[in-house]
């Protein structure tokens, strides 16, 4: 197999497996337990400063 | 400054302009040349400014109210680019009203310079580059200190982004009416213009993740992960897709390092992806700062905005190949770029609910706030048009689309609808921020402009699916004998009223963009319009009265309640 042919099989197997991994961890990663008190302070963290550094 | 450093200062400049008349003269086309003396009219007016004011921004100090402590935000670049993104709006759209006119009318094509095939990337360039990057300039500024609760981190390279950015600006426009271009869609200006933005961006880069490195907040706010997806994405799309190979150092023309259909798929890559990251991405991180921050309300769902910011990341660089549907590419890259594009209908619309669901609660605020509404028609296109876009994507869908205006309607219901209107609210939210107005000179204007620029939309798309579809179905007409039936030209002749209503709408959505720089304008002047509030509740002081009598009389036209 040539370099090309063997890093496109990587790519359509592991690679991609992979890649939807990471994707489904990352999507996951704001559902883990205890995050949603971080979460609500993310949300409304813009209101905080409403007195624009003056 | 300091006289020694002002001298300094002003004799690097002059180097600079001796240096780029030297390569006017020398220059291998006249296209090279006319840029040299650009530079070169650019470093008179530094040596000026360096020898005459000792301050480059003296006059406008004041006017632009730089920070003197580091307890204030950094400003003055954001309030630059709100009046850099009016500007150059008005001149994208000024440009894209008269290519549509020249479509409807041919003898306005003034040859050679204001012909439609130069005039046509000055359009998409002023409005995309121009407007969108100038709107994305000043708000991922603006953000990124707000949500990090920090000054801007390197102030003169910031204020060397914006400046090099409009030059950037300066020397595409002009190339293209000079006829200096890589023909590539949306990626036109030549090789030495390329290395330039090349320079501005990662310096744009290091300002962005200086400032987010500095920051107080431990949190990075969603909103500065779209900016910054947003900025280093295009750095990619444009060092890949521009790669190519001057014929000669003091001339303009370059060939590409691909070729054939290589060339065609990290062409379209790159033109897919800068959909993606300049103009959904990039706007999506003001949709997710701005929406909140008006409505007064969190956004709906944090964890979706999480979401929806993974998915685009994953989906979006894959569709680019459904711009390349029946040709050379092949066959199980053009499915590819078909599945992942209509995969990304879902991302798009969970953006689009969450930006509108933020109002639940407050949709009153559609009826008392112009500019919630503006914002409100913004995600609504947003929605019809990432459901339009999959389903163009769609082989069978797209051998009837493809080349035809319903491209053109497609494109513009997310360039007017969503990019345009999402920009209009931000700058309407800004301006009277950013210079400590009580707020808009009208109201009442900004709501007669979400109305031009709706019905411009309205005219604009409408008529261009059906220009798209008649021309579709005219295109791939056989008669019995076994011959196309219609001749291209036959095709053109139908669609002369289309062309005539895509004209209107896009006068309505230019003169919505004046009543806004009307508005601008006053509001910067520092007036207040006198006008009746959007809305009040009814009072009849007739009726506020106390019942004189026992009882009251009964009245003649009453009628009593069943």
């Amino acid at each position: 197999m040539t370099f090309y042919e063997e890093l496109r099989h990587f790519a359509d197997s592991f690679g991609l497996a992979a890649m939807l991994l990471f994707y489904f961890l990352l999507c996951l990663w704001p559902f883990r337990p205890g995050a949603k008190r971080r979460i609500n302070k993310a949300a409304h963290s813009i209101f905080e400063d409403q007195t624009d550094g003056k | 400054m300091q006289i020694e450093a002002a001298l300094a200062r002003a004799g690097l400049w002059f180097v600079l302009l001796l240096l780029s008349l030297a390569v006017a003269v020398t220059a291998k086309d006249a296209g090279f040349a006319a840029h040299a003396v650009i530079i070169g009219i650019v470093s008179f007016a530094m040596i000026w400014i360096t020898a005459g004011r000792f301050d480059p921004v003296g006059g406008g100090r004041t006017f632009f109210k730089m920070p003197d402590s580091p307890s204030q935000y950094d400003d003055e670049i954001v309030r630059w680019g709100a009046i850099a993104t009016m500007f150059w709006g008005v001149v994208g759209l000024l440009a894209g009203v008269f290519i549509a006119s020249q479509m409807a009318f041919p003898w306005l094509n003034v040859e050679p310079y204001l012909n439609f095939g130069r005039l046509r990337p000055l359009h998409t360039s002023a409005v995309i580059f121009a407007f969108g990057g100038n709107a994305l300039l000043a708000t991922s500024f603006y953000v990124v200190q707000r949500t990090c609760r920090t000054q801007l981190a390197l102030p003169s390279l910031a204020r060397f982004v914006f400046w090099g950015y409009q030059l950037f600006i300066v020397l595409a426009a002009t190339g293209y009416l000079l006829g200096v271009t890589q023909s590539k869609e949306y990626a036109e200006p030549e090789w030495y213009v390329d290395l330039w933005l090349t320079i501005v961006w990662v310096a744009y880069l290091a300002v962005f993740v200086a400032t987010l490195l500095k920051r107080n907040e431990p949190h990075i706010y969603v909103a500065n992960w779209f900016y910054l997806a947003f900025i280093v994405t295009i750095a990619m799309l444009h060092v890949v897709n521009n790669l190519a190979v001057p014929i000669s150092f003091l001339g303009s023309r370059s060939y590409s390092a691909f070729s054939g259909v290589q060339d065609a798929l990290t062409q379209w890559w790159y033109g897919h992806n800068a959909v993606g990251f300049f103009l959904t991405a990039g706007f999506l991180a003001m949709m997710y700062y701005f929406v909140p921050k008006q409505a007064e309300r969190p956004i709906y769902s944090y964890r979706l905005s999480i979401i929806h910011f993974w998915s685009l990341i994953f989906l979006y660089i894959w569709a680019g190949p459904h711009h390349l549907h029946y040709t050379a590419l092949p066959d199980w890259a053009q499915t590819l770029g078909m599945v992942f594009s209509v995969m990304l209908w879902m991302p798009s619309w969970g953006g689009m609910i969450n930006g509108l669901m933020t109002l639940n609660g407050a949709w009153d605020k559609v009826r008392t706030d112009p500019i919630i509404r503006m914002m409100v028609m913004a995600l609504a296109f947003y929605g019809m048009s990432t459901f339009e876009g999959p389903m163009l994507s769609i082989k069978s869908v797209n051998s009837l689309s493809h080349y035809t205006d319903w491209t053109i309607g497609h494109v513009h219901s997310g360039a007017l609808g969503w990019n345009g209107m999402i920009t209009f609210a931000c700058l309407y939210y800004l301006f009277p921020r950013l210079w400590g107005r009580e707020r808009m000179y009208s109201l009442r204007m900004i709501n007669w402009h979400f109305w031009l620029a709706t019905l411009g939309i309205v005219f604009y798309a409408a008529s261009m699916w059906v220009a798209g579809i008649t021309q579709g179905l005219m295109w791939r007409e056989y008669g019995p004998d076994g011959y196309l039936v219609n001749s291209f030209a036959d095709t053109v002749a139908a669609l002369h009223p289309m062309f005539i209503m895509r004209m209107t709408g896009g006068l309505l959505y230019l003169s919505g963009a004046l009543v806004m720089t009307f508005n601008v304008w006053m509001t910067l002047a520092g007036k207040l319009r006198d006008e009746a509030p959007m809305t009040s509740p009814s009072y009849d002081p007739a009726k506020d009265k106390p019942i004189v009598g026992s009882r009251p009389a009964a009245h003649p036209d009453s009628v009593p309640a069943e």
